[in-house]
């Protein structure tokens, strides 16, 4: 079995409303997701994640230890966002791929990618 | 093939491809399997001119690969980073040749092998273009250099693009598995674009070295003479097939000798055909619509139009009207403008002129096509706007990418 993080990736005029002190209510059909990948034993884990407007993005420079540079925003600038992630367990890339195509952002104008993880060295 | 070590290469790169698609299973690391088959494809390249080919070329190179792959696994086993990856392998047993001859398989197992590979080179994670380098290594066992130059690359450049895509196929997981028969639908045209793009797209230069060059075309009929084994009565592959061998069959008349220039349809000697080929090819087309339950795919729609054209006695005894209806047929499956464009020429046949360049110029996106121009230019022509035909002509051998389909439009250009 191969762990794979699903990263939805979503439309970011629909990602959030405009006031990100509401709390946010998960959209149609990832409760539903989550009960399917879960009762499969699939789900080993997943967030929502703030919006790109809230992230902040780290860099060090001059190697290890170097000066910490810190800058507000997200990494990569784009038209969709990273909401969110599953962590699925999966045989192969077709299995997580079955996962996949049932969360809801790969239907409604969004994406979900799949990334193998690396497992930390213990 | 009279050359004797050519013949010998052949036989390695056909029976090495099966020996791949065996290892790739039993070890499950293609990467691993590859390095493996390419040393026993030295060694056999060293010792059979010498000792004879063996009685069994595959059950010689199956030995040798095999034993090659534990030779690979020992010395990676000593760098300490690798040694869970050879920690999980099978344990290294004497290596006589009688106990890995007990691997070999009967003839239905080394068949799924090789349809398992065909599917992981397939694959619709990676990218198009990997796939088809990919099938050319795998399943075709050329050499990198030979791939490259198809694809006019340098040679690091493809070698980088197989060991990504190795890499995609490890670190993703891509399975090596044939699809269960409800998915095949969506994998199937994967596998057949491969193939097809092998036929159409992957040229050798004309300066090429004769000996060392690659047929493609033979190349790709071959593959699809394989699935075709593999998985008996898909309509798909049959009309894939049909349309490649129907192609292949206008060979002899498709350039002049000498001088090797494109010879056009219209102008091909048609008795210079391989008839026997053409009738196979009709054969095998009238399977594949005994055995489609619905609407044609693309590659028997094709097929049915290289048909038209290999089964008529000249161009003007061509069933234009058919081939229009066979176009718009093609057109709902793949949408493309190269279709749109053989639509509008068979149009001009069937119809004339004036519809011709109507539907040309109803055409977007093809402004830097030399064809499209050539076409325009057949149309205004014919409709007696000649200064117009003569303008079009200019830019056509402008935008022409090789040399002689400049020279064969510079001649049309003097007519």
């Amino acid at each position: 079995m191969a762990l794979y993080a699903a990263l939805v990736y979503l439309p970011g005029s629909e990602y959030w409303t405009d006031r990100p002190e509401e709390v946010h209510q998960p959209s149609d059909g990832y409760e539903e997701f989550y009960a399917k990948v879960s009762a499969a034993g699939a789900y080993k884990g997943g967030e929502a994640l703030s919006p790109p407007e809230m992230a902040t993005t780290i860099t060090v420079s001059g190697g290890q230890g170097g000066d910490v540079i810190v800058t507000d925003g997200p990494y990569a600038e784009a038209k969709e966002v990273l909401g969110g992630y599953f962590l699925l367990e999966a045989a192969d890339l077709d299995e997580a791929t079955k996962w996949a195509s049932q969360i809801p952002a790969a239907w409604s104008g969004g994406k979900v990618e799949l990334r193998p993880v690396i497992p930390m060295q213990k | 093939m009279t050359d004797p070590s050519q013949e010998l290469a052949e036989t390695i790169r056909v029976a090495g491809a099966s020996v791949l698609a065996t290892l790739t299973r039993t070890f499950g690391s293609l990467q691993l399997a590859e390095d493996a088959v390419q040393e026993a494809a030295l060694a056999a390249l060293r010792t059979w001119p010498v000792n004879g080919v063996p009685n069994d070329p595959r059950a010689w190179l199956l030995v040798t690969a095999r034993n090659k792959a534990y030779d690979i696994l020992r010395r990676e086993a000593v760098r300490p980073a690798k040694e869970a990856f050879a920690s999980d392998q099978p344990k290294l047993g004497p290596d006589t040749a009688q106990e890995a001859l007990s691997m070999l398989e009967p003839d239905s197992a080394v068949r799924d092998d090789m349809l398992r590979l065909i599917f992981t080179c397939c694959h619709p994670a990676l990218a198009p273009e990997a796939r088809v380098a990919l099938s050319l290594r795998t399943l075709a066992g050329l050499d990198v250099e030979a791939i490259a130059r198809a694809f006019g690359v340098p040679e690091q450049t493809m070698a980088k693009r197989l060991v990504r895509a190795r890499q995609k196929i490890a670190t993703a997981r891509i399975p090596y598995k044939v699809p269960a028969d409800a998915e095949l639908p969506e994998r199937l045209p994967a596998v057949l674009s491969v193939v097809y793009l092998i036929a159409t797209e992957a040229h050798s230069p004309s300066s090429g070295d004769v000996v060392t060059r690659i047929d493609y075309e033979r190349e790709a009929i071959r593959l699809a003479r394989l699935l075709c084994e593999l998985m008996p009565g898909e309509p798909e592959i049959l009309g894939l097939l049909a349309l490649l061998l129907f192609s292949f069959a206008r060979r002899p008349a498709r350039t002049s000798s000498p001088g090797g220039e494109p010879v056009l349809l219209r102008d091909q000697d048609r008795s210079k055909w391989d008839h026997a080929m053409i009738t196979e090819a009709s054969s095998l087309l009238g399977e594949a619509v005994r055995r489609s339950s619905s609407v044609a795919g693309p590659y028997q729609l094709q097929a049915h139009l290289s048909a038209c054209h290999s089964t008529a006695p000249s161009w003007a005894g061509t069933d234009w009207a058919r081939i229009v209806a066979l176009y718009e047929l093609l057109v709902k499956v793949t949408a493309g403008a190269a279709v749109l464009l053989n639509r509008a020429i068979a149009l001009g046949e069937a119809e004339g002129a004036g519809a011709m360049l109507t539907a040309l110029d109803g055409i977007a996106g093809l402004e830097r096509s030399h064809l499209w121009h050539a076409a325009r230019a057949d149309a205004l022509g014919r409709l007696g706007r000649g200064e117009e035909a003569a303008a079009a002509l200019r830019t056509a051998i402008d935008l022409a990418p090789t040399a002689p389909e400049r020279r064969l439009l510079a001649r049309r250009m003097a007519q």
